[in-house]
């Protein structure tokens, strides 16, 4: 498929670059919009989940007979309802995800492998009739030692989850089964050569926990399914064809009888690319012919649905006196949850790539753990190896006596350069963004006693992908934009200011909408950081093909060659006058038929992003309370089409970085069930703990868009926990290894001084 | 949700009388802000809900003897509202409307945070060294009760079948006196207090302490009134030997837990740091020079 | 099951009249009983805010409330803040500052944000941030939010003194 090589002058950008109201912003700020729980079908039945008290069991037998003669309950299943799938590898989000564990995952088969998994489900006709049901099915377990932690979940004596689980990547393959689905390096030069001309050397561990996406609306979707087997689902989703073809696959049912029509979406993080709910309640629903919708409550929320990995991560480092980083060893261990699949690679590929190294040796375990499955995370992988990475570049500099910011700029990636995860570097913008940095005032503001900075780095790769856009003109001239990505950030109104750019058309007049999956072609899910990128390419490529086909029949109605008309401001112009496009709209009869374009694409040429972020802490040092004084972040967008909703990704990110950082963390107690499953004691921030977030666009256009655009919403979370861990780690003049930066622990490094 | 009833009693006879009926499945309601909580989670399943808001004297503030008298279902927020109430107990109301956010603040009440008896309450710690004391009304008539006297262990009171708290009432007030009430949380917001100190002075015209009063919360099941701690300041105008005695006594007093907001070691230092701050603040409240 | 309250209230201004068995919440009411979705439930147990409305004029989070405390009480929601398809300058301002990414916590906030300008029309940035504590975002961080209603305060300032 070729790009496009057809890019707008950019000096005269109209509406791009602008900040117009976003087009679905009046229902949103009213409470109009309608989210997955918002929806009520008539005779919509209320489904429920049965979770396992226990992280680790087998199941002996399910008994739900008393369940399904309860008035009111019309439906009961549990994974003797769905088919048995043998073990395959499908595309999703931006990473391959095993059919059987996903199904698996929405309703357990013989073993638990976490407390919270789904055991079975009802659909009855009231909510309090559907929990009495949920008490009514008897389940006997037999409970199994369960394992919560990645490393004694590595252990050799460590209770094993499953039985086939020979560990991937390492030859010979073992004998015996473990908790390592995988093992993977990555090694470039000789590191021990490396290390031999380093002057200095850092060595530390490095911990995180394990965080969740923290989106305030709960996992919500409506299945209905009709007695001729059609299937409707509405879903919030990040990705209404993904859970489409994963129902499809989940229930074998043919994707044609599926149609998934996205409801609007309470953030996702990632955390919404995968199904939870869709099959089970699709399940229900064809068991009754009724629809029934599933909403999770919080609980249920921090309990079975992914979190990303707690990690351990160790790293070893050396420079030479002038700077130059010559060796980095790491050893990556995330943990997967109860099936495999953590983010470990991406963890591996992004984790040196800020950086010129000539000799490293990278190895990373993917281990299962009685917990719930990972879901992807902003970034996935990536903020916990930057942690650990930043740190230490930030370390060796104190080492050598010079400016982090300088000794990154000695280190950084150009133009040209080998990434460390395989890529040459073309149009990349790390240097600016950390140009951006030192210049700004935040890096000479004076800091008083307890007070600290630190700055941070990070990368992310960004993905195109397949995309459809569908771009409409209607009679009077204006137009219709379909797309098939959820909007979880803002992208309609880049959508809509992307076709009203090529057309000339104000931004008024360019409806955008999100179509379900039998009105618009493919599309792969939001997210990935792709949608901009990869729908705006295709957005932008429709809409080109209408203005192409607009002066076709401007000619045709001046009798005169195609090569002779103009497009400009909306207008066809030749020597023979104007045409509005109002008015060959009006004409579209007489000229060929309606206007408009669909394209499909696999948008290739993403450009990576690199974010530098700046923060100062105050911490108290009886207390070890952490107080965020000053945050600035800087980030390469490439070109921000619609600057507010890219700041709000960047100020996002950062923030949820900064929470990681700080109090973020799932508690596991002794018998493996999670302390804190709400908001009150899993601590995001709130509005008073953060100061104002300077988000600095670096523009740095990729030529492979055709407005330069690089995706922007992932890169924000990676440099954060570095940046805080390190200005802790300033403020007091410790090391902080641990996340996350608890009063407790920070109490604990200054008495320990 | 459970099989629960609701009644909405307009005296406090009718109240005691159906709270007494219900007994153990009877729960009284002020602003819910505990009780809806449990009630979602299935931590209680009570058989009646007995709401306490439209009996007379149940909300509002007054001035009485020199003090004041708190309806016991009485808002944080009218609370907070109350300029008379917070000139002369400034540590009191801030304690008060520290619970959870501005909404909570809408409804929550302080005899509600008392009655949870969670070791952790925000209120109880300024209350307790307050010297206030509860009208606990039942079947049996009314009886006055000091607030450290109503919480016995985490989520269990002193209170008898049907019995309700119908008021809160603070004593007169000596003439430079002041306090003060701090908690540590991990945010700045939202979180249930790790520590709480509250903490009560009355000094003499040349600012040395003549009478304090020291109550830690969520440093034991219920909340501590550190008799050594207060000892420790009075006769000092809080100078750095008196403030380390106090930091001390608070700390050897201290039984807590290691749990998810804390640990036992963390716990301990943060009670003699905020016991300090605390009288710091409430030094200064009373008149005493910084 | 137990049986159901009947409740008349006023919601946004218009009296209703609905049924409510006693341990229901508010939010749930006004969701299923009165078609109000814009009302969210983020967590249910009333630490999110995206639940937000006022009682009487006070703001509270509809989930800590008994659809039963609602018997002759005045209740206004998202959907009232906007009057006859005006929007109201804190919703105008949230559009032009971007102060929403997905939107689903927008309708508590703008619900808090109007019952602080209502009680203190001239909020420093850490009182309106201490005051909206209770209202959790985590697409926004929170920057453009604040900005949006600092901004409109000084613009219904500026109104009230015209």
């Amino acid at each position: 498929m070729s790009d496009v090589l057809d890019r707008p002058a950019e000096a005269s950008f109209k509406v791009v670059g602008t900040r117009p109201v976003r087009p679905d912003g009046a229902d949103k700020v009213t409470g109009k919009a309608a989210y997955g729980a918002d929806l009520m079908l008539p005779g919509q039945l209320t489904g429920l989940i049965l979770r396992s008290p226990h992280p680790h069991a087998r199941i002996v037998s399910i008994d739900t007979k008393r369940a399904r003669a309860l008035p009111g309950v019309k439906a009961v299943v549990t994974a003797a309802d769905f088919p048995n799938l043998a073990s395959e590898e499908v595309a999703g989000g931006e990473a391959a995800a095993n059919l059987r564990d996903i199904s698996l995952n929405c309703l357990a088969r013989d073993v638990v492998l976490y407390d919270g998994h789904a055991v079975a489900a009802v659909a009855a006709t009231t909510a309090s009739i559907a929990a009495t049901a949920l008490d009514l099915i008897e389940v006997r377990y037999e409970v199994l030692p369960h394992v919560i932690d990645v490393e004694a979940a590595m252990a050799g004596d460590a209770p094993v989850l499953h039985a086939d689980m020979i560990t991937k990547g390492v030859t010979p393959a073992p004998a015996k089964a473990s908790n390592i689905a995988q093992r993977i390096d990555m090694k470039r030069g000789d590191l021990a050569a490396g290390f031999a001309e380093a002057d200095v050397v850092v060595e530390r561990r490095y911990e995180t926990a394990a965080v969740h996406q923290g989106y305030i609306e709960p996992h919500a979707c409506v299945a209905s399914v009709s007695a001729d087997g059609q299937c409707h689902v509405w879903a919030s989703s990040q990705g209404h064809f993904n859970v489409r073809t994963l129902c499809a696959k989940i229930l074998g049912l043919e994707i044609s009888d599926i149609r998934v029509t996205p409801a609007e979406i309470g953030g996702g993080f990632g955390g919404k690319t995968t199904v939870y709910l869709e099959p089970v309640a699709l399940a229900l629903s064809r068991q009754c012919g009724a629809p029934v919708r599933m909403v999770m409550t919080r609980d249920e929320v921090f309990r079975a649905s992914g979190p990303t990995s707690a990690a351990v991560v160790e790293v070893k480092m050396g420079a030479k006196r002038d700077g130059s980083i010559v060796a980095a060893q790491l050893v990556l261990k995330y943990q997967a949850g109860a099936f495999p699949g953590s983010p470990v690679h991406p963890g591996l590929m992004t984790a040196l790539a800020c950086y010129n190294i000539p000799n490293f040796d990278m190895v990373g375990y993917d281990v299962v753990t009685n917990t719930p499955k990972t879901a992807a995370y902003r970034a996935p992988g990536a903020p916990i190896a930057a942690f650990a990475v930043e740190s230490a570049v930030s370390e060796l500099a104190e080492k050598l006596g010079v400016d982090p910011i300088d000794l990154r700029l000695k280190n950084a990636v150009h133009d040209g350069d080998l990434a460390a995860y395989g890529p040459t570097f073309k149009n990349i913008g790390f240097v600016e963004t950390l140009e951006a940095i030192r210049d700004h005032p935040h890096s000479k503001a004076p800091l008083g006693p307890n007070q600290g900075r630190g700055v941070s780095a990070g990368f992310w790769f960004n993905i195109g992908g397949e995309s459809t856009a569908s771009v409409q003109i209607n009679d009077d001239g204006s137009a219709v934009v379909a797309t098939g990505n959820p909007d979880i950030g803002g992208s309609r109104a880049s959508m809509a200011m992307m076709a009203a750019e090529v057309l000339g058309l104000p931004i008024e007049k360019v409806r955008p909408i999100v179509a379900d999956t039998a009105s618009i072609g493919y599309s792969m899910l939001t997210g990935g950081s792709r949608t901009t990128f990869a729908t705006g390419m295709a957005v932008t490529q429709a809409a080109q093909k209408i203005v192409a086909d607009l002066k076709r029949r401007a000619a045709q109605l001046w009798e005169i060659g195609v090569d002779d008309v103009q497009w400009a401001d909306a207008r066809a112009v030749s020597v023979n006058g104007e045409f509005t496009l109002a008015e060959l709209a009006a004409k579209s009869g007489e000229t060929g038929g309606p206007l408009g374009a669909q394209v499909s694409l696999n948008a290739q040429g993403a450009g990576p992003g690199f974010g530098v972020h700046l923060c100062d802490v105050e911490v108290d040092p009886e207390t070890g309370h952490v107080t965020v004084l000053r945050y600035t972040a800087a980030q390469d967008v490439g070109r921000a089409i619609h600057p507010a909703y890219v700041e709000g990704q960047v100020q996002g990110g950062a923030v949820q970085g900064i929470g990681w950082a700080l109090n973020e963390e799932y508690i596991f107690n002794r018998e493996g069930k999670m302390d804190n499953p709400g908001f009150l004691d899993y601590r995001v921030p709130v509005a008073s703990d953060l100061p104002m977030i300077d988000a600095i666009l670096v523009e740095v256009p990729n030529p492979r868009h055709p407005f330069g655009a690089k995706g922007v919403g992932e890169v924000g979370i990676v440099p954060p926990l570095g940046a805080v861990a390190n200005a802790v780690s300033a403020a007091i003049a410790v090391r902080m290894t641990s996340l996350p930066l608890s009063p407790p622990k920070i109490r604990a490094a200054i008495d320990g001084r | 949700m459970s099989a629960v009833d609701y009644v909405a009693p307009t005296s406090a006879e009718a109240a005691a009388k159906a709270l007494a009926a219900a007994g153990s499945g009877g729960r009284a309601l002020s602003g819910g802000t505990d009780l809806l909580v449990q009630l979602g989670s299935g931590r209680v399943k009570p058989t009646l809900i007995v709401d306490l808001k439209n009996i007379p004297g149940q909300i509002g503030i007054r001035e009485a003897a020199g003090g004041f008298v708190i309806g016991a279902s009485t808002s944080g927020a009218a609370i907070g509202e109350h300029k008379a109430l917070a000139k002369a107990w400034p540590g009191v109301v801030e304690a008060t409307n520290l619970i959870g956010s501005t909404q909570v603040q809408g409804r929550a009440s302080m005899a509600g945070n008392l009655c949870n008896a969670s070791p952790a309450a925000d209120s109880v710690p300024a209350l307790v060294a307050a010297r206030a004391v509860c009208v606990v009304v039942g079947p049996n008539g009314s009886r006055t009760v000091p607030v450290e006297a109503v919480a016995t262990a985490p989520g269990k009171t002193s209170l008898a079948g049907g019995e309700f708290i119908s008021e809160i009432r603070l004593p007169a007030r000596p003439a430079r006196s002041g306090d003060a009430y701090l908690r540590l949380i991990p945010r700045t917001e939202m979180d249930i207090a790790v520590v709480g100190a509250g903490v009560n002075l009355t000094l003499d015209a040349d600012g040395v302490i003549t009478d304090a009063r020291v109550a830690l919360g969520a440093v034991a099941p219920t909340v501590l009134v550190v008799e050594a701690a207060a000892a420790a300041i009075v006769g000092s105008k809080l100078d750095d030997a008196a403030l380390e005695r106090l930091d001390a006594a608070a700390r050897a007093a201290c039984k807590p837990i290691s749990d998810k907001r804390g640990t036992t070691d963390y716990r301990t230092k943060i009670a003699g740091v905020l016991a300090r701050r605390a009288a710091g603040i409430a030094y200064q409240r009373a008149g005493g020079a910084a | 099951m137990s049986r159901r309250h009947q409740i008349s209230a006023t919601v946004n201004g218009d009296p209703v009249e609905f049924l409510a068995e006693p341990g229901t919440t508010l939010l749930n009411a006004l969701r299923d009983e009165l078609g109000l979705t814009g009302s969210k439930e983020g967590c249910g147990s009333g630490d999110c805010g995206a639940c937000s409305v006022t009682l009487d004029g006070r703001l509270v989070c509809s989930c800590l409330v008994l659809a039963v405390e609602a018997e002759g009480r005045r209740i206004a929601t998202i959907e009232g803040m906007a009057e006859n398809g005006v929007l109201h300058p804190l919703q105008q301002k949230f559009l032009e500052h971007a102060a929403l990414q997905c939107g689903f916590c927008t309708p508590g906030l703008l619900v808090a944000a109007k019952a602080l300008l209502e009680t203190n029309p001239n909020p420093t940035e850490t009182e309106a941030r201490y005051w909206l504590a209770g209202n959790l975002c985590r697409c926004t961080g929170y920057d453009k939010i604040i900005r949006a209603v600092m901004d409109a305060a000084a613009d219904m300032r500026q109104e009230k003194a015209a």
